[in-house]
């Protein structure tokens, strides 16, 4: 089900006008700010399909840089995004992608800040009507994320067990899983893990994940509160 | 949720006796794992940003930022003064309410998607002068809105709701299909009369492409969402009169996935065929693509 509630059918609270287009376009930039870990100092944006023809009139642009702001889905700044990003020294560029794409909505995020340490990200997310997103991939590695569970993204090692001991701290925890994707970039290589969950996470928890063997990084994803004032 | 089709959603609210609106805020409550009073304060403060963008649709400027549209809603109104609207006042209520909410999106004001942007004076349209009419409590139009929502779910998850999958009958016609269904529960009809009244509207608009002039959520969008709103109140009445949909709403709703998925790309929200192609069409894309880029050199001369 690409589904999953009634919000999904029935809202989000927005700025118009497009809700693919504008909407999900902010939580695709949220998404990447998220897992980034803060505003990027430089982003390629990257547009595709529906997107890349019609960006422009939808605000698709403004949209994308808003969520990297960290601004809401009816944030009334998002009209003026473009200058508040330069007025933050955000160096923007905007492309039209050619090539295949997994659907008529889909941008690519590529994404770097300075401080406090140098980060990078590479996204593609895809805005699949009425403001529901799916994230595809993250630094290259195929992925399914929604955005409206609470999300660990996990970046580890393919070695044996270390799902075992990520879903066994999730069950001494009572946290239950609604989705997860693994993907790695070769065997005995880089892997990365997605876990959709139906509850918050603790922060106790992120600390016990990151000492589990062979886990690199832990991100955590949550866009429950990207609506404003309601 | 326990659903995925329309008629397991009818048969589910018959053994529980249950409207579709009461059966969704249960069903949501099983899936987020919130209490009923909590998502149902969500979807109040939804209903609330709706009756809040009717307003300023009909009392503030509207204009676009492309200058193409807006105040359309208040023009239907005014002209109400002088000559009796041959919708009569409730339907003609229902499309200027529509055109309101849906200017308002397009001057990026705040709306909700129902079940997008584009689509968003639809259900607003129908509901706010549905309660005026009857002078409804707003608990009724927020169970209502329920409705709305699990119609919605189920045509989203066995087809699409986005212009760029499956073009405008995916958003308006799912749109007018929800209005539909939740009027009839609002009217006191049967949750399989509102079934019913989904199938009706949506036969009425399939194969309605997605052709925005410019790219832009204006025209055609706004007027459609006038239409659609005046199509939900006749989609709903026929229900409510015991007319059926002969063919089952949930193979209707399949008949949309098949004319979607056949659509051409150029008809699917990219501005590539239909109105936005027009000469009149394209000669309105050429100058809005000048103006950009006028504001742009403008802005480039500044900080050279």
């Amino acid at each position: 089900m690409r589904f999953k509630d009634v919000f999904s059918i029935i809202g989000p609270s927005m700025v118009g006008p497009s809700s693919s287009h504008t909407a999900g376009a902010v939580r695709i930039g949220l998404v990447a700010g998220q897992l980034l870990g803060g505003v990027p100092d430089k982003a390629e944006i990257i547009f595709y399909g529906s997107f890349a023809a019609t960006y422009q009139g939808h605000g698709t642009d403004v949209a994308v840089v808003s969520g990297l702001l960290g601004f809401a889905t009816d944030d009334r700044r998002i009209p003026q995004a473009l200058e508040i990003a330069e007025e933050r020294g955000m160096e923007i560029s905007f492309e039209q992608g050619k090539g295949l794409y997994s659907h008529p909505n889909t941008v690519k995020l590529i994404l770097s800040m300075e401080s406090p340490e140098q980060r990078q990200l590479s996204l593609i997310g895809t805005s699949i009507g009425g403001g529901n997103i799916e994230i595809v991939e993250v630094n290259e590695f195929a992925v399914k994320l929604t955005g409206i569970y609470p999300t660990l993204v996990i970046r580890h090692a393919d070695r044996p067990g270390v799902i075992a001991d990520l879903t066994s701290l999730l069950k001494n925890e009572s946290v239950n899983i609604g989705h997860m994707s693994v993907d790695r970039k070769g065997r005995s290589g880089d892997a990365l893990t997605v876990l959709e969950l139906d509850g918050a996470i603790p922060s106790p928890l992120i600390e016990r994940i990151n000492a589990i063997a062979n886990v690199q990084q832990v991100y955590t994803v949550d866009l429950s509160q990207t609506e404003g004032s309601l | 949720m326990k659903f995925r089709t329309l008629s397991e959603l009818g048969e589910l609210c018959a053994s529980r006796g249950l409207s579709i609106g009461k059966l969704m805020l249960e069903e949501q409550c099983a899936e987020s794992g919130k209490a009923p009073q909590d998502e149902f304060a969500k979807m109040a403060a939804y209903y609330g940003v709706m009756k809040e963008a009717v307003q300023r649709g009909l009392h503030e400027n509207t204009t676009s930022r492309s200058g193409l549209t807006g105040l359309d809603a208040q023009r239907v109104l005014a002209k109400r003064q002088t000559l009796e609207p041959s919708l009569g006042g409730p339907a003609s209520d229902a499309m200027a309410y529509a055109l309101a909410v849906s200017e308002v999106n397009a001057s990026m004001g705040r709306i909700i998607a129902t079940p997008t942007a584009g689509s968003c004076g639809i259900i607003p349209g129908v509901f706010v002068s549905t309660q005026e009419r009857f002078g409804l409590a707003d608990e009724e139009l927020v169970y209502a809105l329920f409705a709305a929502g699990a119609i919605g779910f189920v045509i989203a998850n066995n087809s699409f709701v986005s212009g760029a999958e499956g073009g405008c009958q995916a958003e308006v016609g799912s749109a007018i299909g929800m209005a539909a269904g939740a009027l009839v529960e609002l009217r006191g009809g049967t949750p399989a009369q509102a079934i019913h009244s989904v199938g009706l509207a949506l036969k009425n608009t399939l194969g309605l492409i997605c052709d925005p002039v410019g790219g832009l959520v204006e025209i055609p969008c706004i007027v459609r969402n006038g239409f659609g709103a005046v199509t939900a109140l006749a989609a709903a009445d026929m229900a409510l009169a015991g007319v059926r949909s002969v063919i089952p709403s949930d193979e209707v709703i399949q008949v949309m996935l098949e004319v979607g998925s056949a659509m051409p790309e150029i008809h699917r929200e990219t501005a590539g065929g239909g109105l936005a192609q027009t000469p009149t069409g394209r000669k309105i894309m050429d100058e809005l693509k000048n103006k950009k880029k006028q504001v742009k050199d403008k802005a480039k001369d500044k900080h050279d």
